[in-house]
């Protein structure tokens, strides 16, 4: 790097999202010295961690990793993956070994890669929780041994320390489990001796790619520069610009706290940060501070826990659009009735909720008094129980009052839309996070497994 | 009177984690934000009210250099779960828009 800034190609937010070769081409024509990505977050729900399922589809993942693998071979820098699959455990992350194997294969090219792996046994979290090594984070309390278990899967977010070290090593690729999206970006150029508050903040802007331009439909990544006295941040697509807006704005982005982000080792302050334009299309970045802090990393367990069956209906009956509301809750008791009634304990403890789709199914809240009533609705039925059987069963008992149920008793029968047969769709478990707390360690690397697969050493025996 | 739709151009939600929605309102210009920026009526009461938060658990920042207030609160049930309704909370900025800005506190 002899002096100069470190850059780094960010080439998309998320694995599998959809990079592009120019923009690759772009970054590694300005001197590009790694190219990283994040491949997954928390925010589609627990089901990928709990059942070790990307949500991007194996395909797209292909495709981005032939484009980078091909462009970090070609120019010998490293390509640094992080939350691997979506979730980052250790499912996910063979998964997207799997898929890097056969995109070497194809493209005739022998990398060394390092699998860093951070699923944790739960007999390691029972003691550390002994220890009092894993404190909680609001809203939730303290961690007990029976919330481990219930657990699928859990994860601890690595730093940048597992990545730096597998670098050293001489790795061309790294595929890491969860790890936190900053410290995947962050983490080449804190080994190569950037400044830690520049690295650390750059990673943030950069860690959904284009998100932090001002046209995020053009193009997919940028590429970040960092060196000692701060970072500057550029769309790798030549049409598309960042100003200093678009990239402070990103701070706010999925964060609670726009200032201040708490990382493994540390607290990324940008409060004093200044955001300039060096040109046209590029935004300098100065005063981003790193607070060194005890080592912690967040836990994150997922699990299946009940099951659910949905039924279906759409209804344009103008007596039920008028009033809703009363429809909504006279349905609903006569349902829980008709479970009582046939089900009886059986079943358990469990719930029913009818989402009106077209009045107020997101929110769940009355709709003020005046509102004009809607011309049609969904009406999306969901049981929830212990079982997928008893989940099954109570759609089944309610099925023909929810298809037939009368607004008032004085007319025949009504029949509702419903556009399947047989109309109760077996939803499987509700896939839950369990777990906001953090782990303290002593070192980065203590509840780490690094695995390599040198494919020379392979090629060569 | 002036409600979140009128004093902002923007108005968004999002998780921030499984376990937080954050809200980002991006006001018209500096005098807007200015005016409004320590609303009242924007407090851990009304978040409590809207979305069954516990008010002890409502952060909010102001962040001028975009003319930006920022809302962030605990959720009553974590993303996912039984009665979940909006996986990424991207709808619920919906219920702020007519909050009027002028106003007190909500008690």
């Amino acid at each position: 790097m002899s002096g100069g800034p470190i850059k780094i190609i960010v080439p998309t937010g998320s694995l599998g999202a959809g990079a592009l070769e120019e923009e690759v081409r772009y970054g590694l024509a300005q001197g590009a010295h790694a190219i990283a990505t994040d491949a997954g977050s928390t925010d589609s729900g627990a089901a990928y961690l709990a059942l070790g399922i990307s949500k991007n589809n194996r395909g797209s993942v292909k495709r981005d990793l032939k484009i980078l693998m091909k462009a970090g071979a070609e120019a010998g820098i490293p390509l640094i993956i992080g939350t691997s699959g979506q979730a980052g455990g250790d499912k996910n992350l063979d998964w997207t070994r799997d898929i890097a194997l056969e995109v070497a294969a194809e493209l005739g090219i022998s990398p060394r890669i390092a699998l860093l792996y951070s699923e944790q046994d739960k007999q390691t979290l029972k003691a550390l929780n002994a220890q009092g090594r894993i404190t909680p984070l609001a809203p939730v309390g303290p961690l007990d041994d029976a919330t481990i278990d219930a657990c699928d899967h859990i994860v601890a977010a690595m730093g940048p320390e597992p990545y730096m070290a597998a670098l050293q090593a001489g790795a061309d690729i790294i595929l890491g489990g969860r790890t936190t999206d900053t410290a995947v970006l962050a983490c080449f150029a804190l080994l190569h001796g950037a400044p830690a508050g520049p690295s650390w903040h750059a990673g943030k802007v950069a860690e959904c790619g284009a998100q932090c331009t001002v046209y995020r439909d053009r193009g997919s990544g940028v590429l970040i520069s960092i060196d000692q006295g701060g970072f500057e941040v550029e769309p790798l697509t030549q049409s598309n610009r960042c100003d200093p807006e678009s990239v402070s704005a990103h701070m706010l982005y999925e964060n609670s706290d726009p200032f201040r982000l708490t990382e493994p080792g540390g607290v990324l302050d940008v409060t004093d940060a200044a955001y300039v334009p060096v040109d046209d299309r590029t935004v300098r970045v100065t005063g981003s501070v790193w607070e060194p802090k005890p080592y912690t990393m967040k836990l994150e367990g997922a699990a299946a826990s009940r099951f659910q069956t949905v039924m279906l209906i759409g209804i344009q009956d103008p007596d039920v659009m008028a009033r809703v509301d009363e429809f909504h809750d006279k349905m609903l008791g006569a349902l829980y009735h008709r479970v009582h009634s046939t089900i009886g304990e059986a079943a358990g403890d469990f719930h029913i909720s009818l989402r009106m789709y077209g009045w107020n199914a997101v929110s769940g809240d009355k709709p003020p008094v005046g509102t004009p009533p809607p011309r049609e609705i969904g009406v999306l039925f969901v049981a929830t129980a212990d079982t997928q059987e008893m989940a099954s069963q109570i759609a089944k008992a309610c099925n023909p009052y929810f298809f037939h149920f009368p607004l008032s008793m004085d007319k025949e029968l009504p029949s509702y839309g419903f556009a399947f047969t047989p109309a109760d769709i077996d939803r499987g478990p509700v896939y839950e996070f369990k777990l906001n707390h953090v782990v303290h360690v002593d070192d980065p690397m203590a509840l780490v497994r690094t695995e390599w697969i040198d494919l020379q050493k392979v090629e060569a025996a | 009177m002036t409600t979140v739709n009128d004093a902002c151009h923007h108005v968004r939600s999002k998780n921030a984690g499984p376990y937080w929605v954050t809200f980002d309102l991006f006001f018209k210009d500096a005098e807007m934000f200015g005016r409004y920026a320590d609303s009242p009526a924007l407090g851990p009461q009304l978040i409590a009210d809207l979305f069954g938060a516990d008010p002890s658990l409502v952060k909010r920042f102001a962040v001028p250099s975009l003319n930006v207030v920022k809302i962030s609160y605990a959720r009553s049930s974590p993303q996912g779960g039984v009665v979940e309704r909006d996986m990424h909370c991207g709808q619920q900025f919906v219920r702020l828009l007519d909050v009027e800005l002028d106003g007190h506190a909500p008690s």
